[in-house]
């Protein structure tokens, strides 16, 4: 086996990973940096975000009202401390990526402009038209080519964590082309491998997101936190689960039902607000949790479309001009005409709720810390508790950004603590995982197959996980899922070569998915309240005296999961009542 | 409930076990909304799971599915099925590229090249963050905007008739990135990447085939930027030497 030596060693190169690489190089370039990703980093899906990221700069805004948004968006889950220090930091990530060439929409004036995002009560999203995150990940992707310390890794597949000494000293990975096999040996490693949407079968994420370093990262030990909290959008176009980004009626668009009626405004988020003229928090900037959970009741009622693909109800912009959609909404005109047929200057656009967004993942503080020394986690893999129950949109692409650089603070610091790489143990474990690969060429005669599991484990996470829960369908989820995970030993690999082979990839990535997957499902059961994304039908309320708690799960091997629970951190804002009235109420 | 019936013919070659490149057919019942991405994942998850090939987005934005669609460099996410019904469509890697492995191809090519051309911005002096953003008007955004779009799926390169004669030549997609900055109000690094831009690699190489315009799946126009590119760096070359001052940084 080959070995490579680095300082810190990056899983993935996304918004985060990037970000971290940056800042690495930046303030210590002494440092060599290993920026390992299965794809090349403009493939990273952060190239899919299209509505922005949210950073105070206008007059009228203030850090506590961005804090507050944050805060009751999360339904109180969020751990305040993160949240005042994400607020504060956001506006000068977002100016330093100005000063790295984003193209960031402008004002006549020529400053930065924004736009009202759902759940905000000020307009506080930057946006570059609506391919906000594509434009961020060209940028930041741009700007590593400048600096020689980074080490780029173009697709290799990342597979483990090496832990030895209670400390992550490295990871072991695939070079896909080859399928030769490395250990990077790490003074300090961070995770940035993005969430893991891919467990449900309609998702707005990209065939990357399999959700591997946070499994990685919870085989070594550590707890995987808020896993039940899963993000449903409420727009996605019906065949594909393409988004339609919260732009749309961040710029007025509006939801109607098969009659054309508004039907938000009978689930507390009226009064009906004129057309053309949005009022932030109200109606249609409601925040994505209680628009998914209206539709769902609206499907119950009889109110939905019923479409080839599942029921619907539509997107109508028709009102907001050809000129407006061009210049504001261009992608999503592009996409709702070429994957729905639909124009929508002059028709309303079919949608459905969708997966999202995973709240949840790697447990991590204030500092991108994990519990281990030595490993940092950033992005959507993480779990820094920043968004809580619930994400407020634009709130994520500022957070890659703010603690991605925090993580390689610390990462490059505890890099240069002395400590020394346990070589021949780090070699050793590096071996076994090494032997495990090949293990997996070995067998045969199992008779499942990669795609069958697969489909089981997602159709039974929409069922049993969904928008809306109850104690049976979860029961009925847990059993299948700990079924699949026995049955994944039944697999076999028809692909021998040692080039890329996806046929072995896709194989690794279902295991990692089973066990994120389990984690939901157990999570979700143990979890008998509703808060935010999590809705349960046979626990309607909030329970703060109960579960006003981060939810701790940890691997147990063939087993289910451990479940802990951990204080959330409130330091100003007590649990209150989520009001998206627009103060009609 | 399938509505229509594909015969795909997909290129296979295993480095490892195939002397040249091969064709196998797959017979794929597709639905009348698919893409040519979602036949061919049907083949990887029900017909054959050894085919390799790249994907992520399925929204045209990654740029992982460049290929060769009946003989045309396009995105499989933004090909529909329908425009090929009755008739064997041919699927292979992108051209002018060497084949790592069925539909995967090499591409470090482009990506030192990406490098060479200093796709970021560059300042004689940054400005501190505390000063805030750099003042840019919609004006001089839209003046560079276009050419921000591109998502390096490298079709253009596929359908460049210079590339395909030239290997050195840049190319248009990462040209055109050279193009974006220099275009951009806040850059101050134009003569730094005329260095390579203007070079017997760079932008002379172009024969003007337009093949990459016509093309591109973003419509970014790669071809335009590059005219436009000869034309400063012949301007720059004689304000250089007919001695009407230095280069324009
Ligand atoms: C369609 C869509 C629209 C969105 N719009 C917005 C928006 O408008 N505003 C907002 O704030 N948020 C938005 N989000 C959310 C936000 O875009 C994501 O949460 C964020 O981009 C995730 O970034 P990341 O860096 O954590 O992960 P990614 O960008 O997903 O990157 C993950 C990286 O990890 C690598 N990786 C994964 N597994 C491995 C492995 N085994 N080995 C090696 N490398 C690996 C991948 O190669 C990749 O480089 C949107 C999300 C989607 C899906
Ligand atoms: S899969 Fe991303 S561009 Fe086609």
């Amino acid at each position: 086996m080959e070995t490579i030596k680095t300082d810190v060693a990056i899983v993935g190169a996304g918004g985060a990973g990037l970000r971290a690489a940056i800042a690495i190089a930046e303030a210590r370039p002494d440092l060599k940096v290993a920026l390992i990703s299965k794809v090349y980093p403009m493939r990273s899906h952060t190239c899919a975000a299209e509505g922005g990221a949210a950073g105070v700069i206008k007059p009228d805004d203030s850090l506590e009202l961005h804090f507050n948004d944050t805060v009751g968006g999360g339904d109180w889950l969020c751990d305040q401390d993160v949240v005042d220090y994400f607020v504060r930091e956001a506006a000068k990530e977002l100016t330093q990526l100005e000063h790295w060439g984003c193209p960031w929409s402008r004002e006549p004036d020529g400053s930065v402009g924004v736009r009202p995002f759902g759940g905000m009560k000020i307009k506080r999203t930057w946006f570059a038209a609506d391919k906000s995150g594509f434009h961020i990940l060209h940028t930041l992707f741009q700007t590593t080519l400048k600096y020689p310390s980074i080490e780029r890794f173009d697709e290799y597949f990342t597979t483990d964590l090496l832990v030895v000494d209670g400390r992550c000293q490295g990871v072991v990975a695939i070079e896909m082309s080859s399928g030769r096999i490395f250990q990077f040996q790490a003074k300090s490693v961070i995770v940035a491998t993005g969430g893991a949407g891919r467990i449900f079968p309609f998702t707005t994420n990209g065939a990357v997101k399999t959700g591997d370093g946070s499994a990685m990262a919870y085989r070594a030990g550590i707890p995987l936190k808020d896993m039940e909290f899963v993000q449903y959008h409420p727009t996605g176009l019906p065949s594909t689960g393409i988004l339609l980004t919260e732009g749309c009626r961040g710029e007025g668009g509006v939801l109607r039902n098969k009659d054309g009626y508004r039907y938000l405004q009978d689930y507390g988020m009226g009064p009906e607000t004129p057309l053309g003229k949005p009022v932030l928090k109200t109606m249609e900037l409601g925040p994505r949790d209680r628009l998914s959970q209206a539709f769902w009741h609206e499907q119950q009622k009889g109110n939905t479309i019923p479409t080839k693909f599942g029921d619907c109800v539509y997107l109508d912009m028709t009102h907001l001009g050809e000129k407006h959609i061009d210049e504001r909404l261009p992608l999503v005109r592009d996409l709702s005409i070429s994957y729905s047929g639909v124009d929508p200057v002059t028709e309303q656009v079919p949608i459905r709720p969708v997966v999202h967004y995973c709240m949840g993942g790697i447990h991590t503080n204030i500092e991108a810390e994990t519990p281990m020394p030595g490993l940092y986690a950033v992005g959507e893999c993480a779990c820094g508790s920043l968004n809580g129950a619930n994400r407020l949109g634009s709130n994520s692409l500022t957070e890659l950004l703010v603690f991605g650089k925090k993580a390689a603070q610390n990462a490059m610091e505890f890099a240069g603590g002395g400590n020394k790489t346990n070589e021949s143990a780090v070699s050793e474990q590096a071996e076994q995982a090494q032997k495990r690969i090949t293990e997996l060429f070995d067998k045969s005669g199992g008779g499942e197959t990669i795609s069958g599991l697969r489909k089981e484990m997602m159709d039974s996470l929409e069922k049993g996980a969904g928008i809306y829960r109850t104690e049976q369908t979860l029961k009925e989820s847990c059993a299948t899922i700990s079924q699949l995970r026995k049955r994944y030993a039944g697999i076999e690999l028809h692909d021998k070569s040692n080039v890329y082979n996806t046929d072995l990839f896709q194989a690794l990535e279902l295991r990692n998915m089973l066990d994120l997957a389990q984690t939901v499902a157990e999570g979700a059961l143990a979890r008998k309240e509703s808060r935010g994304s999590h809705q349960r039908l046979d626990f309607v309320d909030r329970d703060d005296e109960n579960f006003l708690k981060h939810t701790l799960a940890y691997h147990q091997g063939e087993e289910t999961p451990r479940i802990e629970y951990l204080d959330v951190i409130i330091t100003k804002s007590q649990p209150g009542v989520r009001d998206y009235s627009g103060g009609g109420k | 409930m399938s509505d229509l019936q594909l015969e795909l013919e997909i290129l296979r070659y295993d480095p490892e076990q195939d002397q040249e490149p091969r064709f196998q057919t797959y017979s794929v019942p597709c639905q009348e909304e698919w893409v040519v991405l979602d036949a061919i994942n049907y083949v990887k998850d029900h017909i054959d799971s050894t085919l390799s090939y790249r994907w992520s987005c399925h929204m045209a934005v990654c740029g992982s599915c460049g290929m060769m669609i009946d003989g045309e460099p396009k995105l499989a996410c933004k090909a529909f099925v329908r425009d090929y019904v009755n008739k064997t469509v041919r699927i292979e890697p992108l051209a002018n590229f060497p084949i790592e492995r069925d539909l995967v191809s090499v591409l470090d090519d482009f990506m030192n090249k990406l490098r060479r051309v200093k796709p970021y911005l560059i300042r004689k002096e940054e400005k501190p963050l505390s000063e805030g953003e750099y003042r840019q008007t919609p004006a001089e955004l839209n003046k560079y905007k276009q050419y921000t779009l591109c998502i390096n799926c490298l079709c253009c390169y596929a359908a460049c008739p210079q590339y395909a004669l030239i290997p050195e030549f840049i190319g248009p997609a990462a040209l055109t990135m050279a193009h974006r900055y220099n275009q951009d109000s806040r850059d101050q690094g134009r003569a730094q990447r005329e260095e390579e831009t203007a070079s017997h690699e760079g932008v002379w190489d172009c024969a003007f085939a337009d093949a990459c315009s016509l093309v591109c799946p973003k419509h970014v126009d790669p071809a335009s930027a590059l005219q436009q590119m000869k034309i400063t760096s012949t301007v720059d070359w004689y304000l250089e030497h007919l001695g009407m001052g230095g280069k324009k940084s």
